[in-house]
């Protein structure tokens, strides 16, 4: 028997006890403060200087790690330059085996490792479990494959390692960029220094367990720890013959300028405000959970994220609908509980950037839906947010918020659609959604993005090329495509 | 007395004056060269950024058409680029080789996709596949040294991918790209598509590098010093630096002006 509209309304007002199902945390041990690892160990940092990683759901503190200065990065990457030539010169299919067994190692310390990446990033334990530390085991298998089958990747040419790889990541997904970057990098045959994002550095210092635990030869990897300003110590050290950054477009242009003329080859993944494109014809109940997937998956800290929703005027009143009460029932708490479906905001001061673009949204004439939410006392919280009555100049249809905040345009043709996806200086990433096979061709190729997802969202694989147009970067992550930021060839 | 030539500037499809009413003379000659200013090049920019929709969207076949038929034009002009570019063997040579090029980027427009695309196995019930889309407007300085050949061996690869160019000519040596330009005028390239600028290259260039509509700059003609300043002000809408050395003719030269897009789709569902 159909419900009346009033009953399925009370329906979805219905608030559903959930018991708690908070994952364990006792198998997992943090140091109360970690060192640099450089050198295939832990060093005593030159650096006097720490700093607290705190969990964002609780703000209590977690561990101490260094603020590296430039005397430690130097150290960093002398080792890295010592390791370089034997690293380089080791038959290729060794260096297979140790991506192998580096990916195994994630494998099997993969309920440890999202644990710690829940604790130190906010994130949902089921994403950490289920998305970050899965793909990032995958990442290293991947690529542990191409080391020894090089040749066979670029026709014609031959292919050589660069030397020391400069690299600096984001908070969004800690152990999942860093497996981009290095994977890749030791697959070529170069040596890494990588800088974890100052807010999430553990993740990162078990990896440089797994490092030791895998037996790789010391140098081949170096993590140093720090903030903005050892980051940009390591990017500019003369002896970083390639420079890889994830993080901002604000941040990838100051790296930009800093490089130039010094002839390192550079990758920069940036920021991204993605154009979710949905169609009268498009199936309304998944197009739903893509968008909400395309927003909401890891608090909307997604550079790819689907911050745009561009809807077909025709069917915006009911999308919108659907939308609204699929919003209710999102669960938001306690990032360690495996119900959880949004977890805390990074940090205080993303939270704070993410409330400054939403005031700005009400204040330009946008109108804010939120659905009832209670947000935990301590940590740093952001309910789900759309806006609607959205125009195109509004900062919050520009700008990369970088949080749970999903704009709402409609838009009546294909083209228009186009047009208005197009309309960023980003170039990241788009989705469009529709039955109709020719026209998610046309979209496809109209979209000037360098990911396309087509009734789906979200998506990532290691086989798949990742990296934007525009100011969303160059290069790209993953594939065959991702191995040439890492090659000279001859 | 024979009737001489007015040199122009090319842009959108046409030959025009700068619009600064400014002229020099190369190697202290006799003939006057239209000393290009920032707005002519900001014409140029404009007149590449309408034209690269439909530029980008010809099939690859029809770029191929129309860049064996650019090789045709050069050759008909052979005894004219010979003499411009001094005469002898060596410039013989230089129209061949110019030639060459756009014969062999003629031919890679339907190829490049198969060697540089890809299908790649996700782990997931999703079709997913990768291929190379142009960048959009390309900078690209002719070296000194080879004003012909050393301009069409980056235009060719460029335009095979379907980009739009914006060229500076070869400050000292500027004749051969100005009547290049005849030769893309009369070989189907739809206007806008090549846009070729005389002029100080120090007054240029800067313009080129900072212009935010401008996606990449291929510096394979400039100096390290150049170079530096070019990567500073490319920073400030993340263009691309395109450094692959000057003789190298290959696909990875084409890639180099491309983005590779992925595109995702489920199976099954």
């Amino acid at each position: 028997m159909a419900l009346t509209k009033k009953q399925s309304d009370a329906l979805a007002r219905q608030t559903f006890e959930y018991a708690p199902a908070p994952e364990s945390i006792d198998h997992v041990k943090i140091q109360p403060r970690y060192g640099l690892f450089i050198g295939g160990k832990f060093v005593t940092a030159h650096s006097r200087k720490r700093f607290p990683t705190i969990n964002p759901a609780t703000e209590q503190k977690l561990a101490e790690v260094v603020e590296a200065d430039e005397v430690d990065v130097d150290r960093a990457v002398k080792a890295a330059s010592k390791a370089f030539d034997s690293w380089a010169r080791l038959p290729a299919a060794r260096r297979a085996r140790y991506l192998f067994r580096i990916s195994r190692l994630i494998q099997e310390r993969s309920r440890e490792l999202a644990v710690v990446e829940t604790m130190d990033g906010g994130k949902p334990i089921k994403e950490s479990r289920d998305v970050d530390i899965p793909l990032s085991a995958a990442h290293f298998f991947y690529y542990a494959g191409w080391a020894d089958k090089l040749e066979w990747a670029f026709p014609n040419r031959k292919p050589h390692p660069l030397g020391v790889a400069g690299q600096v990541i984001p908070w969004n997904f800690p152990l999942l960029m860093l497996a981009w970057k290095i994977a890749p990098a030791l697959a070529a045959g170069n040596t890494v220094v990588l800088k974890p994002a100052e807010t999430t550095p553990l993740s990162a210092m078990v990896f440089a367990e797994i490092c030791m635990q895998a037996d790789l030869p010391p140098g081949v990897v170096n993590i140093v720890t720090g903030a903005g300003k050892t980051g940009s110590l390591v990017v500019s050290h003369p002896d970083v013959k390639k420079v890889a950054f994830t993080g901002s477009t604000d941040v990838g242009k100051l790296i930009q300028r800093a490089v130039a003329g010094t002839g390192k080859k550079l990758t920069l993944e940036l920021g991204g405000k993605a154009a979710n494109i949905v169609f009268e014809d498009a199936p309304l109940d998944q197009a739903v959970e893509g968008i909400v997937n395309g927003i909401y998956f890891n608090q909307g800290h997604v550079c790819c994220a689907g911050s745009r929703l561009l809807v077909q005027e025709s069917i915006a009143e009911p999308l919108l609908e659907k939308l609204k009460r699929r919003l209710s029932t999102l669960r938001l708490g306690d990032p360690l509980d495996k119900n959880t479906d949004i977890g805390a905001i990074n940090s205080r001061a993303q939270l704070e950037k993410i409330q400054g673009l939403v005031e700005s949204g009400i204040e330009e004439g946008a109108e804010l839906y939120q659905p009832e939410c209670v947000l935990p006392e301590r940590g740093f919280w952001f309910p789900p947010s759309l806006f609607t009555n959205v125009a195109q100049s509004f900062r919050i249809a520009r700008e990369e918020i970088f949080g749970p905040v999903l704009s709402v345009l409609t838009f009546r043709t294909p083209d228009e659609a186009v047009a208005k996806a197009n309309n960023t200086p980003y170039g990241l990433s788009a989705g469009v959604w529709t039955d109709k096979g020719s026209r998610i061709l046309w979209m496809a190729e109209h979209m000037r993005a360098g990911v396309v997802w087509a009734n789906t969202f979200n998506r990532f694989d290691p086989t798949s090329p990742f990296g934007g147009y525009k100011e969303s970067g160059f290069g790209r992550e993953g594939g065959v495509h991702g191995l040439l930021p890492y090659l000279e060839l001859s | 007395m024979d009737v001489r030539k007015t040199y122009k500037l090319f842009v959108n499809g046409e030959f025009v004056r700068s619009e600064s009413g400014r002229a020099y003379r190369p190697d202290g000659g006799k003939v006057n060269v239209p000393r290009g200013s920032r707005k002519d090049l900001r014409d140029a920019v404009r007149a590449g950024r309408t034209a690269f929709p439909g530029w980008a969207a010809r099939t690859a076949m029809n770029r191929g058409q129309i860049l064996y038929r650019a090789a045709e034009m050069l050759d008909g002009r052979a005894a004219q680029f010979v003499e411009l570019l001094g005469g002898g063997a060596r410039s013989r040579r230089e129209l061949d080789s110019a030639v060459e090029t756009l014969v062999w980027y003629a031919g890679w427009t339907d190829k490049l996709q198969q060697v540089t695309g890809t299908v790649n196995p996700v782990a997931g019930p999703y079709f997913n596949f990768t291929i190379p889309e142009p960048m959009g407007i390309v900078g690209i300085i002719a070296p000194e040294d080879s004003p012909l050949t050393g301009l069409v061996r980056r235009l060719a690869p460029a335009l095979c991918g379907g980009n739009v160019v914006v060229a500076l000519a070869a400050e000292s040596h500027p004749l051969a790209a100005l009547t290049l330009a005849e030769v893309m005028a009369t070989s189907d390239m739809p206007a806008g598509v090549v846009n070729i600028l005389s002029g100080q290259r120090k007054e240029l260039l800067p313009w080129l590098a900072s212009h935010m509509d401008v996606n990449a700059i291929d510096a394979a003609g400039c100096s390290a010093g150049e170079i530096k300043a070019i990567e500073e002000s490319a920073a400030g809408n993340v263009k691309r630096v395109i450094k692959i050395a000057e003789k190298e003719q290959s696909p990875y030269l084409i890639a180099a002006f491309m983005e590779m897009k992925t595109v995702w789709h489920p199976i099954g569902v």
